[in-house]
Order: structure tokens, then sequence, then C-alpha cells
């Protein structure tokens, strides 16, 4: 990465560069940056605007601008709640899942093993599975109370079976989600590992310090960033978790796995309610952003540091 | 790091967490060399004689080749146009970075964190209004911008690696722009081109949100064809897993290849 000072060093050059090569530079930037800027504003600003309105497709002739209507509607609406607390559950306990377990795997995956690029590879693969493969397997194959490889694990165990999706449909649903998620953390935090510079654990070593201590002192303290960041891009996706709840429990039993993601899907396209789903969808963006905020803060950082 | 061999606890745990987390995809794989009353069995069967039928069947299900055909289109498509527009502009950004470049890439960034649901409303709309929906081009207009900042960033970050002195150096001895950019950069940056390339294509191929909300029998991708599996023939594990397999298959590969230089994609940069 850049250090400040070639930063500046670059950032006076560029200024004396010739108008020439500056437009080209600018004529390169421009698609990328103008395609982004469209993308960026553009649906953003009509969501906002729709917000506003009282606007449902199967009556298109009853619409005009009615304020704020849409997010009183919606604040007062108690599957708004459910749908917020679901997500809170869904990302905060697939977090919790995934770092802890990705910080176990990690360590035991940069241990000097046989055939250790195999069990890396192993541990890695559930992240590449297409994610409604991944749901209608576990729903499946593994979760089905009657046939599923669990409930004949249960039984083995002499335990009843569970009918996931209808007694635990979260914690099921934060299964698949975790299984899909735990490589990503791994990932991330066993490359972090192999930056850690060996010779201070050989210090720590020669000085006396135990496998343990060597773990509590040097290595999860060089493993705070990587996870802080692991945390942060790993809630952007868990917030648009979708695929998943469609093809296992399209939301319910009830409002069981309602998240607010899956809520605005169900107001815009299956009760065409635009208005209602717009307002609903700028507070979602608004949750993103809070969590990109922090992202972003820690990224910029990066690229001076 | 430590290159002292783990000791047999620590080999054994390993082993198994490594085992536990390839279970399902393991178990999709055996199912779908069974016949339909196999899949089913309780106990479950381990020992049998593997079939292909499940694969015929799946394979000759209305549409999936259709679909897996979309697919690719979709994902080498977006991959590749997001590539061309991404390259000019990260080259720019590396070479000639002026004093708006690094806000320019943050704020690049900035858009990836704009959660899809927020804009599926007007983005309906508009493909509606505009005959995109159930396109395919309509969806390699969405993996593309969704893609972009990524791919941006990777190519990027891989410029800024490559050495200025041995551009410097061809730049002295006279060689032209273009000779440089052919025998020089491209050269060197090729491996990062091919890991923002693989990482662009697994996010498309795997993308969900979009082609399940955006498309129908018309254009979609095998995302959408397995999700719509989830009603009926989910009663099926057989037929299920072979066409989840071959679903698969194919970005599973990729991801295993590419796995070491994906995480700074991923991180945008963030953890090398």
């Amino acid at each position: 990465m850049m250090d400040a000072t070639t930063l500046s060093g670059e950032a006076i050059a560029a200024g004396s560069l010739a108008p020439a090569r500056r437009r080209l530079s600018w004529l390169m930037l421009s698609p990328a940056v103008g395609l982004l800027a469209v993308w960026a504003f553009v649906p953003l600003a009509m969501t906002l605007v729709y917000s506003f309105r009282r606007y449902n497709l199967l009556y298109p002739e009853r619409n005009g601008f009615v304020g704020i209507r849409n997010y009183e509607y919606l604040l007062s609406d108690p599957s708004f709640w459910t749908a917020i607390l679901n997500t809170l559950v869904l990302v905060l306990g697939v977090l919790a899942v995934t770092i802890v377990l990705g910080t176990v795997f990690s360590l035991l995956l940069n241990q000097n093993f046989p055939g250790r690029a195999a069990a890396r590879l192993m541990v890695i693969a559930p992240f590449f599975v297409l994610p409604p493969v991944a749901a209608l397997i576990w729903k499946n194959l593994l979760f089905d109370p009657l046939n599923g490889f669990i409930a004949w694990l249960l039984h083995l165990a002499g335990l009843p079976a569970i009918a996931w999706f209808t007694h635990v449909p979260m914690l099921a649903l934060m299964v698949i989600v975790a299984w899909e998620w735990t490589p990503f953390a791994t990932l991330i935090l066993l490359t972090a590992l192999q930056s850690l510079d060996p010779e201070q654990l050989e210090a720590a070593r020669m000085d006396g310090a135990g496998p343990t201590n060597r773990v509590i002192y040097i290595v999860l303290p060089h493993l705070a960033r990587p996870a802080a960041i692991t945390i942060m891009m790993e809630s952007i996706f868990l917030l648009s978790i979708f695929a998943e709840i469609l093809t296992t429990t399209a939301g319910g039993p009830g409002e069981a796995t309602t998240t607010l993601t899956y809520l605005i899907y169900i107001r815009a396209l299956l009760n065409f309610d635009i208005g209602g789903a717009s307002a609903a969808g700028v507070l979602a963006i608004v949750l993103a952003n809070i969590v990109a905020f922090f992202l972003m803060r820690a990224v910029a950082r990066n690229l001076e540091a | 790091m430590n290159e002292q061999r783990a000791s047999l606890p620590g080999t054994i745990a390993a082993w198994v967490v490594a085992f536990l987390m390839v279970f399902p995809i393991l178990w999709m794989a055996i199912t779908a060399f069974k016949t339909e009353s196999e899949a089913i069995a309780i106990p479950p069967l381990l020992l049998f004689r593997p079939v292909l039928s499940s694969f015929a069947a799946a394979l000759a299900q209305s549409g999936y080749l259709h679909f897996a055909l979309n697919s690719i289109i979709v994902s080498l498509g977006s991959t590749v146009l997001a590539i061309l527009i991404a390259f000019p502009a990260a080259y720019a950004m590396a070479f000639q970075p002026g004093r708006h470049t690094q806000d320019l890439l943050v704020w690049m960034l900035s858009t990836k964190m704009l959660p899809p649901v927020g804009v599926l409303v007007p983005i309906y709309l508009i493909f509606r209004d505009t005959g995109l929906l159930d396109t395919v081009e309509g969806l390699v207009i969405v993996d593309t911008l969704m893609n972009l900042p990524i791919v941006v960033w990777m190519l990027f970050s891989f410029f800024r690696d490559i050495p200025r002195d041995i551009l410097e150096a061809a730049h002295m001895d006279g060689v032209g722009p273009r000779k440089q950019m052919m025998h020089l950069l491209l050269p060197l940056a090729s491996p990062g081109i091919a890991s923002a390339a693989l990482l662009a294509i697994i996010l498309s191929w795997n993308e969900a949100f979009w082609s399940i909300n955006l498309t129908a029998a018309h254009a979609g991708t095998l995302a959408a064809y397995i999700a719509r599996y989830s009603a009926p023939e989910g009663l099926f594990w057989a037929k299920l897993s072979a066409a989840s397999v071959l679903a698969v298959a194919p970005i599973l590969l990729f991801g295993c290849l590419a796995q070491r230089r994906l995480v700074r994609g991923l991180t945008v940069g963030a953890v090398k």
C-alpha cells in the first residue's frame, strides 16, 4: 500500500501533469464513474420519491403525494418491527457464530499437518455453493424430519426428530447461513494469520510463553482488525439474505423468518405496494449505511496506512 | 508460520472440522448418484450402486440447459463488461493518480454498500417500463454494475503492485505507450486480471436476489431455476441433488483455484 509521503508526492506530481494526459485520464475514468453514479443515485432518488407517494400497482389511479404517511404506517405496523427484530437476530447470531468458528477453524488450519491444503479447500468450499442450492440441500437432505440425515443421527442417539422449519425456523435458517459464511470468516482470518511474523511467536516461545498464552496475547490481538473487517463485510451481505429464506420458509411460519429484506420483497412484488415498500427500502438503506460508515472508515484508513 | 508439526489432537481436530464443513456438499454429491428410493432410505445408504439416471432426469427437465446457458452468458458477459469498463479506470487511478483518486475509490466502494432490496422497487419498475424484465441483457447490466466497484478495486490494487521502475525504464528507452501496454503491463497485470475475473464470475454465477426478482422463464439463471425447484421437485431428492451438483460444480472448481487471491477482492484490499 502507498504510504503518506509517496501519496503527497503523487498529488503534487498530478497537479503538474500535462493537461492532455489529465484529459486522457478523465476519459479513462468516466465510463466507470458515470455508470456507477447513475446506478448509485437514480434508483436511490426514485426509492426516496416513491416512499412519499401513495402508489399501488393494483390501483395505479390512486396515486399522489402523501408526505410521511407511508413511514407512519410502517412504523406503526407490528410486522415491520418483527422484521427488524428478525433481521437483527439473524445478522447478529450468524456474525457471532461465524467469527467464533472462523477464528477456531483458521487457527486449526494454520497448523502444519498432513493434507493441510486439501483440508483448507474443504472448509472454504461451502462459500462457493449457490445460495438456493445450499438452502435446499439443508432443508431436504439434512433437516428433513423423516428422511433427513440429521433425523437419523438424532434417532441413533435415541432422541426424537426435530421439525426444524416448523419449531425452530430461525435457528434452522441461521445454521444454513452460518454454514455459508463461516468459510468467508475462516478464509480472511487464515490469510491474516499467515501474515503474522513468525519471529514474534518464536520470541514469545523462547521467553517461556505456552501455546495458550501465545494465542491469547499475540495471535488474537493480531486478528482483531481482520475480524472487524470480516464483521462489517459480512453484515452488508447478511442484511440482504434473500434466496435462503425464499427457498426454505418463505418468511414463515407466520412471520418467524421474515427479515426486512424479505418484508420489502413481499410488499413490493407480492402486494404491489410501491409506496410502502419504498419507505421500508429507505429504512433498509439507512440501516446498511450505518454499517457501511464504519466499513468505509476502516478501508479509507487502510488506503492511507 | 510455525513450521513445527501439529500435534495429533490438533491434526485430528482440523480434519474433523474440514469433514463436517464439506459434508453437506459431499452428501449432495453422493445422493446425486442414487435412485430416488435410495435417496430417502433410512438408515442413509452409504453402499449402493451409483447410477447416472438422476443426472439424466435433471438434464431432461424442461429448460435445465436453457437456464445453465443463461448462467454462463450472464456471468461471462457481465465479467467481460465489468473488466472492460474497470480496466481503464483502474489504470488511470493507479498510474496517473490525481488529488481525488482516493475519494473516488472510496466512493466507488461505497456504492457496493447499497442493499439491493433498497432499490428493488425502482429497478423493477425501470426494467418493466424499458422491457428489460426477464431478459439476459437486463441481468448482464445489473451484474456488471454490482461487480464493477470490486473489479475496479482489485485491478487498482494489482496495478499498484507493478514496479514503476520497469515502466519508467521502458519509457526512457522510447517504448511507446501502446507497446508498454501490450508487452509490459498486460503480462504483468494478467494474474490480477484473472483473479478479478474469477471473483466476478463467482459472484454473478451465485447472484440470486436480482435473478430471482427480475427474471422468469426466459432469462432465469440456475440460481432462479433451483430456487423454483423448492416446491414440488424438492420431494425428488436425487434429481434435486443431481441438478444442484451440475449447478455448483464449475464455480466450486473456480473458487478453489482462486481462493488465495480472492481475499483481497472480498475484503476490498483491507486484508491481504
